[in-house]
């Protein structure tokens, strides 16, 4: 039983092409990381799931109906960080304003919500973050609350973009670790967009690469590949294990610099 | 606290009006400082000016000339986007453009450089019965929907990312909102004038989000201080002789300023 299939899409945004004729089947319970260069269509890819932006042609099923706005069955990790305002709100007011959020009414919440809302912070170890404003919380802690944010309601699929960011290797390592533990015990499939490979490596099921408007999903020893990679960048890549790690190397600068290295 | 004060009229319409219109501006005043709207909000007031003289100039009430002109500003500034709203410069331009077209109005009209005070600074002191029942329904409806938008207004304002793929329509609450604050400001420069409207609407959420991290005790505090800061405004203008928006102003400012050096974020 697929959580996501796609057949044959094309995502415009703005009159441009972002994603082309791809087909990517994704299973219940996988952990797929997401890679790619920036702009490839990562955020692009997670935002149609959501139902927020329109697929042009092909066919796109989540847990086997068309997308919808507001579908209880994801947890989305947005890249753009809460906290650009309200630095002075804590933590648990802002998840619990998040779990009823789209309801219209007074800012307050149930017990079942406060209770949710506790649960989630238990299960990402964040509890006594959550009694302090977002603004003293470190890059690591707030990734954790928003890991939390994405729990409630207990969503089936997890759309984590770029949750690495701006995050020091220790707390990558321990974000992962979280996040590949939550999906192991609760069943959850995960997509998991990341610019580096390496932290994942060991955690996800299988890759899915975009590049170009293109796309590639498989296992790591068949997608990050010199001659797939080459393919689906159109240019020449290599690709370089050494170590347990994995350098994906090409020989123009911003190539390079966009395939991330560890 | 001198009782004598409360057996004038007007005394007593002061104490009406400046708290209903403070309870208000607390309680919408909080979202602005939270979204980072706080700008915008004072170049609403500013609009607001134009409006009220433009009024006056066609022989129409200001209140009513400001309502519709704050009401529409905001409206527009939350139709062209929330970026619009935070942009600085477009701002300052509405904000100059507007107080401008304001003083051409009353150059018009020179007879009513007194109202033109009274605009500018406020004028509780002068506050008509007819004056109290139409901010008390300006208020009821205000906060009518403020109840009603809250939850999804605050959700939109701190995570709008979470919240767009919720299903919230951020450009909608965006758009409802500042109508809002435009209908807020009228009301509050009533007040206070349209160049302290700052002194009700964001200095006392300021400093109740400086205060308290929780969102329902930073608006009932936003609110209390608003309340407080304009009762105790007006009781100091009775005793001093001095204005009441100056009395306001200070202590707004005052109340923030001591927040800052009293709790270091």
């Amino acid at each position: 039983m697929s959580a996501i299939d796609l057949a044959q899409v094309t995502i415009a945004r703005g009159g441009r092409e972002i994603l082309r004729n791809i087909s990517v089947n994704i299973r219940r319970g996988e952990f797929v990381g997401v890679l790619g260069p920036n702009g490839a269509g990562k955020t692009t890819l997670f935002r149609t799931i959501l139902g927020l932006q329109p697929i042009q042609s092909g066919r796109l099923e989540v847990f086997g109906a068309a997308p919808r706005r507001g579908n209880p069955a994801i947890g989305y990790m947005p890249q753009t960080r809460i906290g650009q305002t309200g630095q002075n709100l804590r933590g648990f007011d802002i998840l619990a304003n998040a779990a009823n959020g789209h309801h219209f009414g007074l800012p307050i919440s149930s017990r079942v919500i406060r209770d949710d809302v506790a649960a989630a912070l238990q299960a990402v170890d964040a509890t006594e973050l959550a009694a302090r404003p977002i603004a003293t919380l470190s890059g690591g802690q707030r990734q954790r609350l928003l890991l939390a944010a994405a729990l409630l309601g207990s969503p089936k699929l997890l759309l984590l973009d770029e949750p690495l960011i701006s995050l020091d290797p220790a707390a990558q390592a321990s974000i992962i670790a979280l996040i590949h533990r939550l999906a192991e015990t609760r069943g959850l499939t995960v997509l998991f967009a990341a610019h580096d490979i390496n932290p994942l490596l060991g955690v996800m099921d299988r890759v899915l690469y975009l590049s170009g408007g293109n796309a590639a999903i498989g296992a790591v020893d068949e997608v990050v590949t010199a001659a797939a990679l080459s393919k689906l960048y159109g240019a020449d890549i290599e690709v370089i294990r050494a170590a347990g790690r994995i350098f994906v190397v090409s020989d123009t600068a911003d190539h390079h610099h966009e395939c991330g290295h560890a | 606290m001198n009782a004598a004060m409360l057996e004038y009229d007007f005394m007593r319409h002061a104490f009406a009006a400046a708290g209903i219109v403070a309870i208000l501006s607390g309680l919408v005043g909080y979202f602005l400082v939270l979204r980072g709207q706080a700008f915008a909000g004072h170049a609403l007031s500013h609009v607001g000016f134009a409006g009220a003289t433009g009024a006056i100039l066609i022989g129409a009430s200001p209140l009513a000339g400001m309502l519709a002109v704050t009401t529409l500003g905001g409206v527009l500034m939350g139709a062209l986007g929330e970026k619009l709203a935070q942009r600085d410069i477009a701002i300052g331009v509405i904000l100059t453009l507007s107080l401008g077209l304001g003083l051409l109005f009353l150059h018009f009209f020179t007879a009513y450089a007194t109202q033109a005070t009274a605009l500018l600074f406020g004028d509780v002191l002068g506050v008509s019965v007819n004056t109290i029942y139409q901010l008390l329904l300006l208020t009821t409806v205000c906060l009518t929907i403020l109840a009603v938008i809250s939850r999804p207004l605050l959700f939109a304002s701190v995570s709008p990312e979470l919240a767009e793929a919720k299903g919230v329509n951020l450009r909608r609450q965006s758009l409802i909102f500042l109508g809002l604050a435009g209908l807020t400001t009228a009301a509050c420069a009533q007040i206070v004038g349209v160049l302290l409207v700052f002194a009700l609407m964001i200095g006392p959420a300021a400093a109740a989000q400086r205060l308290t991290t929780r969102v329902i005790p930073g608006l009932a505090l936003s609110a209390g201080l608003a309340l407080a800061q304009a009762w105790t405004g007006i009781a100091l203008s009775y005793l001093t002789d001095w204005p009441a928006s100056f009395w306001i102003a200070a202590l707004s400012g005052g109340t923030y300023l001591l927040t800052l050096a009293l709790i270091r974020n």
